[in-house]
């Protein structure tokens, strides 16, 4: 039964990363960016929903109704004021941006909350549930799955089904053909940051009542953000859902028959693996590499 | 009804068009020829947009020059790039829809239009773009840029790379949509298919216009034989 119960485990902690992945992929295929501030976006959505729970009394899972937009709104005025002006520079300049973007943001977190950690501790934080008579399931990583599956659902169905969805992969596909059917790509640019913040924060928000809360925490996220993309195919939202699961999966069972010490190295071999065998990832579209 | 007079446009340091002018008479196909690299394509482009241009392109005059591509489309000036371009990832109906993106309520009758120009695309309507032949993928093309109700049609080398049965298909089509009352712009390295069907063509090198007339002159000119038609 230990193989289940790590399988489940994984799964539950592979949903958050895959929301965290989907939001960086999504950035980087409808603007050709890689996102190096993608983890300090997560960070600070850690802390919207620590405030959140203690000084409003929103539970960490529904102040998400807030976190979204208002993450959102943050990341379509980063883009504007910022972004928008290296998307056609080459990668360097781009990451020099994003990085800095992100160093401006853990350090201001650093200056106003300090370096201690915070922990959110809700009225279920330790409680856990039993499935399969003896698989115990923590409920707040219940919860957090649950949380992403509808996120996940609900961006599919964007994407697939209205306008402005359809208007960001083509615009992710070709962008000069885009630009050519009337697409405004300047703002399908600015509205995918958008989305790419509120997933991040989204994702910080609902990992902050299992995880430590502090202004360095978005770094550890950043690189596994990173490799779910890789593994996954950068751009390619299908295959950062696989990659996220892919990733939860493969440190739970590192940490259950190799040791917890062990399961970022794992984690990391794998993705020089993909790097080596699969250079544009599962579902990685041709050239992406 | 639109105008180039005296564009140029560089990228980076190597300047590509000098002192371009064209003029194109609504109703008429007119034709660009010349040999790869004279600034063709990027005619194009600065007519839609997509590159940033000097001096003065106008359409029903009014200046176009430094409107974003989406604005410039909403004019009704639609560009069916070289290398077609389509949505790979996307089925041959998702992307005739992108094409009508500026124009959903004349979506389903466009479809039907489109449909009945190219009835090979209708069989192939759930397949997804990037799967399609060469020649389909140029219909899908040509198809998207009619989703969009285009007043003025600007091709960049439609029969690039087709078997001889599909070149025939795309240019009896343009002279099907020249009779629909969209007026066609052309890009074409088939100087001879291309000048048999133009109003007015324009032979350029180096980036200027160096021979223009009608497409029955310039068959007949000495120049254009012994450069482009090999006789």
């Amino acid at each position: 039964m230990l193989i289940i119960q790590s399988l489940v485990s994984g799964l539950l902690t592979g949903g958050v990363y895959a929301l965290a992945g989907i939001g960086m992929s999504l950035v980087f295929g409808v603007m050709n960016v890689s996102n190096f501030a993608h983890g300090d976006l997560m960070m600070l959505g850690m802390y919207l929903a620590y405030f959140a729970f203690t000084l409003l009394h929103i539970d960490p899972y529904l102040s998400l109704v807030l976190i979204l937009p208002v993450s959102f709104l943050f990341g379509f005025l980063l883009e504007k004021l910022f972004v928008s002006r290296v998307i056609h520079h080459p990668h360097q300049n781009q990451i020099l941006l994003t990085v800095g973007l992100g160093l401006i943001m853990s350090n201001s977190a650093l200056l106003a909350f300090t370096s201690d950690p915070r922990i959110l501790t809700t009225t279920y934080s330790s409680s856990s549930v039993m499935i399969f008579s003896d698989v115990s399931v923590s409920v707040p990583l219940l919860l957090s799955f649950l949380v992403t599956c509808a996120i996940t659902a609900l961006l599919y169905l964007f994407l697939a089904r209205t306008r402005t969805g359809m208007a960001l992969r083509a615009t992710s596909q070709n962008r000069e053909a885009a630009q050519l059917m009337g697409i405004d790509v300047s703002k399908m640019s600015a509205i995918t940051f958008g989305i790419g913040t509120g997933l991040a924060a989204a994702a910080g928000a609902l990992i902050a009542p299992v995880y430590y809360i502090h202004p360095m925490a978005g770094h550890n996220f950043l690189l596994k953000a990173f490799t779910v993309c890789v593994l996954g195919g950068l751009g390619s939202v299908p295959g950062a859902t696989l990659g996220g699961l892919i990733i939860g999966v493969v440190e739970a069972f590192s940490a259950t028959w190799i040791s917890t010490d062990w399961k970022d190295v794992v984690v990391f071999m794998l993705f020089l693996a993909v790097l080596l065998f699969r250079p544009q990832g599962l579902f990685g579209k041709r050239g992406g590499e | 009804m639109l105008k180039v007079d005296h564009l140029n446009a560089s990228y980076g340091e190597m300047q590509v068009l000098k002192s371009i002018s064209i003029t194109v008479e609504q109703g008429s196909i007119v034709s660009v020829v010349g040999s790869n690299g004279v600034g063709k394509t990027t005619l194009l482009k600065a007519i839609s947009g997509i590159i940033p241009s000097k001096g003065i392109i106008s359409f029903d005059g009014e200046v176009l020059n430094g409107l974003p591509p989406h604005r410039i489309v909403g004019r009704g000036i639609i560009h069916v790039p070289e290398g077609r371009k389509i949505f790979p990832d996307m089925s041959v109906i998702e992307n005739l829809m992108m094409g009508a993106f500026l124009h959903r309520n004349t979506c389903k009758q466009n479809l039907d239009r489109v449909f009945e120009l190219f009835p090979r695309l209708a069989e192939r309507r759930k397949q997804s773009g990037g799967t399609l032949s060469g020649g389909e993928q140029q219909m899908l093309a040509i198809g998207r840029g009619l989703m969009a109700n285009p007043r003025l049609l600007l091709l960049d080398e439609p029969s690039l790379g087709l078997s001889p049965i599909f070149t025939d298909t795309v240019f009896r089509t343009i002279e099907q949509i020249r009779k629909s009352g969209v007026t066609v712009l052309l890009v074409e390295q088939n100087v001879f298919r291309s000048l048999s069907i133009s109003d007015q063509a324009y032979v350029i090198t180096n980036g200027s216009v160096v021979l223009n007339g009608s497409g029955r002159e310039l068959l007949e000119n000495p120049e254009v034989k012994r450069a482009f038609l090999g006789r």
